[in-house]
């Protein structure tokens, strides 16, 4: 008899929700340009693919910078013994630079305040670690990020109570909301510590507003909690409005060392996004709180970044030039990329929440739904996925309170992908919903030869195979 | 309004272990700079071997580069976020692991979880085997931050087994029952053992007898067993290393149950000498702990530019082979230096096989039997004679007086100026005892140091 804990055979690391599920079965038939055209095209991965170029045209340049070399001497030796928590000065150095300059240097950030973390998944951990008891409570506004339940749940034992978002106001939070969650928590008898937002927003590719900083702030100065504000996407803000940080709020509103509120507010990073660089486990904490940033520092001995890539990096960050068309470029080919999706959507008769940001759209599909149910939800993505052949993510995995949203992303597949999946789309909601209605079950029998054909090709049982390699946001 | 972990200091960082270093990081020791500062010989790094490291690495510019024959594979690294770990290191890995235990064992690639180092993996082990308020139990003395790594966010409790000196701190059967005991008696469930084999701090590897031990007390009590095998490439000595995988191997329980309750973890930061890296792993044939840790390790992964790198140098089998014979056979001649100069000293250590450290008797320089003693022996040595040394309680020890003494994170010339220091040391403390000196120190002292605490990395 085995005796493992409870967080190792219980379920909730959160992984066998649908988003997860969607991508197994991606996984077992991806679709290739050449070898495989009729597999599942993957859009439920939030990866920015678009400028790689520019980094691999600046890695041949600058071939030191990987060589473990500095002004041509070998600084192997003193890499490879680098495990220091307090991270390479040169690289922290480079990363509060960078993540100015994403502000466009409207804020500042202190080295010495930033606690590198291997990838925002560690960050996000070790900031609830560090702020709440397993018990307590994380307002998150819905929709959200389906990884959370994992990084803000599983071992810490802390409790996550959403914050009701909707579209009739494009799923911006307001006072009501956030004072409902409030005391939704209360009524179950729970402590709240904070809120959590992700702002630009996953899944809907929005920045938020003052307005909402502005509330955001109110509300956790009155309640005495913290807000951390995950801003991982900060740099894919490629529209306007322009991306405003928290830390710029709290400026504007003359909150400094010496008001409360300052030592309650925190950011996570990372460069998985903005970079496109998920592999390689660079993330980061900032808070103006010391004991904070102590305690966190001690904690980040679990998920240290390989010395060999905060080398790396730090060259690459300190390259202003780099940085600067990096960023530059960066928004043009995200803004150029959703328009197409965008544009893709409108011809088959989808449209989407207005995005500024991220490397997804938040897509309204609710006219497709046999009824506005979830249930109706799960039907219409199962068709996408073993039909259309196109891995979204449903909307209800992101726990959106209304039926129908779904996230496609658009940055992590070459256009002429992104142009097959909309042509795809197209297809079949022209075939599908041109089709006379009987009643849902028998729809099928209506299906030409051939797509019934397609339909027993694709359909498999689901299994809870674990071979989600999960991350991308 | 904190979390409890992050407002209390059960992260263990406030013990003296840490506080030495604090010390040293003031005043640190260099030849030419600071040739009157602090040695340190309380970290358990690996540097004798990295000109060969070096040199492998200029002449396989691919690796370093991100390139497969000579084509960039940078895209699909900056992509490779898999926590089932990037499949060519894995398998380089698992092949790596098994001609370290001479081939005895084979590993599986799909039972490897990767991690950021064995802290990591060390706490991922305990996130999946116990709840808070369970215990594990640990031979003293151990690794001093396996009170951060095992307990601080787990919340699991820590049981010593008593190893002393008296049997050269060998694990008995007496031993395990009185800790399991124990346990009990402050109602806590324990879920298992972890070892550390090679030890850290003693040097020593386990022998067949202690394993055996070990695996009848997991096979009677149905608990867990943790073998943290991180030193298993430093043994330059016989008797040879034979791993927990091995022990089971023999005695043909691989259709047992205890088979799936035995874990290994492993990681590249002693035997390559590459801590900066972050390279761990947990080993387990369990398939629901291989599971929970892999996707517990999205906590904390490695990167794949380093698995990528490491995997090119692994599947070098010529240079690895070599680097491990050369790198024993350096440990070794390092630690007879160590040995020979603390014996010139008249002082003894246990006799070591393995590791980067020596476990160093200095009972005989206490004023008295007490760790009281053992303290201000500690603090002489470290602000009086410039050594930085671990103090035996802070690993734990149960007798006072022994101290563990790293030698392959220094050079051979700063070795003997450490062993020079140990003989003014010792010469130092006879003197005062056969003047009756007061507890003030004798010597005018060059090194005088104010105590203070100021938070800093610990490291093996």
């Amino acid at each position: 008899m085995c005796m493992l804990s409870r967080n190792a055979t219980f379920n909730s690391h959160g992984q066998d929700s649908s988003y997860f599920l969607g991508w197994q079965e991606y996984e077992k038939t991806p679709y290739h340009e050449v070898h495989n055209t009729n597999g599942i095209i993957q859009m439920g991965l939030a990866e920015n693919q678009l400028c790689f170029d520019l980094l691999e045209s600046w890695l041949a340049k600058n071939p030191e910078a990987a060589a473990f070399k500095k002004n041509g001497e070998s600084i192997f030796a003193e890499l490879a013994l680098f495990q220091d928590y307090h991270g390479l000065p040169a690289f922290k150095k480079a990363m509060v630079d960078f993540m100015a300059e994403i502000r466009g240097n409207k804020v500042t950030f202190d080295p010495n305040h930033l606690v590198l973390t291997a990838g925002a998944t560690s960050a996000n951990e070790t900031f609830i670690f560090c702020l709440a008891d397993p018990g307590e409570v994380l307002l998150i506004p819905t929709p959200y990020y389906p990884g959370f339940d994992r990084d803000s749940k599983w071992r810490t034992g802390v409790a996550i109570v959403p914050i009701h978002c909707t579209s009739s106001n494009g799923f911006q939070i307001t006072e009501t909301a956030l004072e409902e969650a409030y005391q939704e928590a209360e009524k179950r008898n729970l402590r709240v510590k904070g809120v959590l937002v992700t702002n630009p927003s996953n899944p809907l590719g929005t920045t938020m507003t003052r307005n909402e900083l502005y509330l955001l702030l109110s509300f956790v100065e009155d309640k005495g909690i913290h807000l951390i504000s995950d801003e991982i996407y900060s740099g894919t803000a490629f529209s306007t409005p322009s991306f405003r940080s928290v830390m710029e709020v709290l400026k504007d509103r003359n909150c400094d060392e010496n008001s409360e509120v300052w030592q309650r507010v925190h950011v996570v990073y990372s460069l998985s996004k903005d970079l496109g660089l998920p592999g390689f486990r660079v993330g980061a904490i900032y808070s103006n709180d010391d004991m904070v940033v102590a305690a966190a520092t001690k904690m980040s001995s679990f998920g240290l970044v390989s010395s060999q890539t905060q080398h790396l990096l730090s060259a690459m960050l300190s390259d202003r030039k780099l940085t600067k068309n990096y960023i530059a470029e960066n928004h043009k080919r995200l803004k150029q990329r959703q328009k197409n999706l965008v544009s893709g959507l409108q011809k088959a008769g989808i449209s989407c929440l207005n995005g500024n940001a991220g490397l997804f759209c938040w897509v309204d599909m609710r006219h497709l739904l046999r009824s506005n149910t979830f249930e109706a939800e799960m039907e219409l993505w199962k068709k996408i996925v073993y039909e259309v052949h196109l891995n979204i993510s449903p909307g209800s995995s992101c726990h959106c309170t209304e039926p129908g949203w779904f996230r496609v992303c658009f940055a992590n597949l070459p256009e002429r992908t992104l142009d097959l999946a909309m042509q795809r789309l197209k297809a079949f909601v022209g075939e599908y919903y041109n089709v006379p209605e009987v009643n849902g079950r028998s729809q099928s029998s209506h299906l030409s030869h051939s797509r019934g054909q397609s339909l027993r090709k694709w359909v498999s049982r689901l299994s809870f195979d674990d071979r989600c390699p999960i991350h991308g946001r | 309004m904190l979390s409890r972990k992050a407002s209390c200091d059960s992260h263990g960082q406030d013990s003296s272990y840490f506080l030495g270093w604090q010390e040293y990081e003031k005043n640190p020791y260099d030849q030419v700079k600071n040739p009157n500062g602090i040695i340190q010989m309380g970290l358990a790094e690996n540097q004798l071997s990295f000109d060969r490291i070096e040199s492998w690495l200029a002449s396989n510019p691919d690796a370093l580069e991100l390139k497969r024959n000579r084509e960039s594979v940078f895209r699909e690294l900056a992509l490779f976020q898999d926590y089932n770990g990037f499949p060519a290191f894995k398998n380089e890995m698992v092949e790596f692991m098994a001609n370290m235990r001479g081939n005895k064992v084979k590993f599986d690639p799909s039972k490897l979880v990767l991690t950021a180092g064995s802290t990591s993996a060390n706490e991922t082990l305990m996130f999946c085997l116990a709840d808070p308020g369970e215990a594990f139990l640990l031979p003293i003395p151990y690794y001093p931050g396996f009170d951060r790594d095992l307990k601080w966010r787990t919340g699991v409790e820590i049981v010593p087994i008593k190893c002393t000196s008296e049997n050269g701190y060998k694990i008995t059967e007496s031993a395990l029952q009185e800790a399991y005991q124990q346990a009990q008696k402050f109602n806590l469930k324990v879920k298992g053992v972890l070892v550390t084999n090679p030890s850290n701090p003693l040097g020593t590897t386990m022998t067949r007898l202690e394993l055996n031990h070990l695996i009848d007390f997991a096979m009677e009590k149905e608990i867990h067993i943790i073998s943290d095998e991180i030193y298993s490439g430093t043994v330059f000595n016989s008797p040879s290393f034979i791993s927990i995988a091995e022990a089971l191997t023999e005695r043909n329980l691989e259709d047992d149950e205890v088979w799936n309750r035995c874990h290994i973890v492993y990681s590249l930061s002693k035997d390559l000498g590459l801590p900066g890296f972050r390279v761990g792993m947990i080993y387990s044939n369990n398939q629901t702990v291989v599971s929970a840790a892999t996707k517990m390790s999205s906590f904390g992964l490695v990167s794949s530019q380093t698995q990528y790198t490491l995997s090119q140098m692994l599947k070098d089998k010529k240079f690895t082979a070599n680097y491990m014979k050369e790198n024993q056979r350096r440990l070794k001649r390092r630690k007879e230096m160590l040995v020979c100069g603390l014996k010139g000293a008249g002082i003894r250590c246990l006799e070591s096989n393995a590791g980067l450290f020596c476990w160093v008797d200095m009972r005989h320089l206490l004023r008295s039997n007490t760790f009281e003693a053992e303290k201000e022996l500690w603090k002489k040595v470290v602000c009086e004679f410039g050594l930085n040394i671990s103090p035996g309680s802070s690993c734990h020890c149960s007798e006072p007086g022994w101290f563990r003494m790293c030698f392959a994170n220094m050079s051979e010339e700063t070795l003997m100026v450490a062993m020079q220091r140990v003989k003014a040391l010792v010469d130092s403390t006879i003197v005062h005892q056969q003047t009756g000196l007061s507890k003030s120190r004798w010597l005018k002292s060059k090194w005088v140091f104010q105590l203070a605490s100021y938070e800093r990395e610990p490291d093996r």
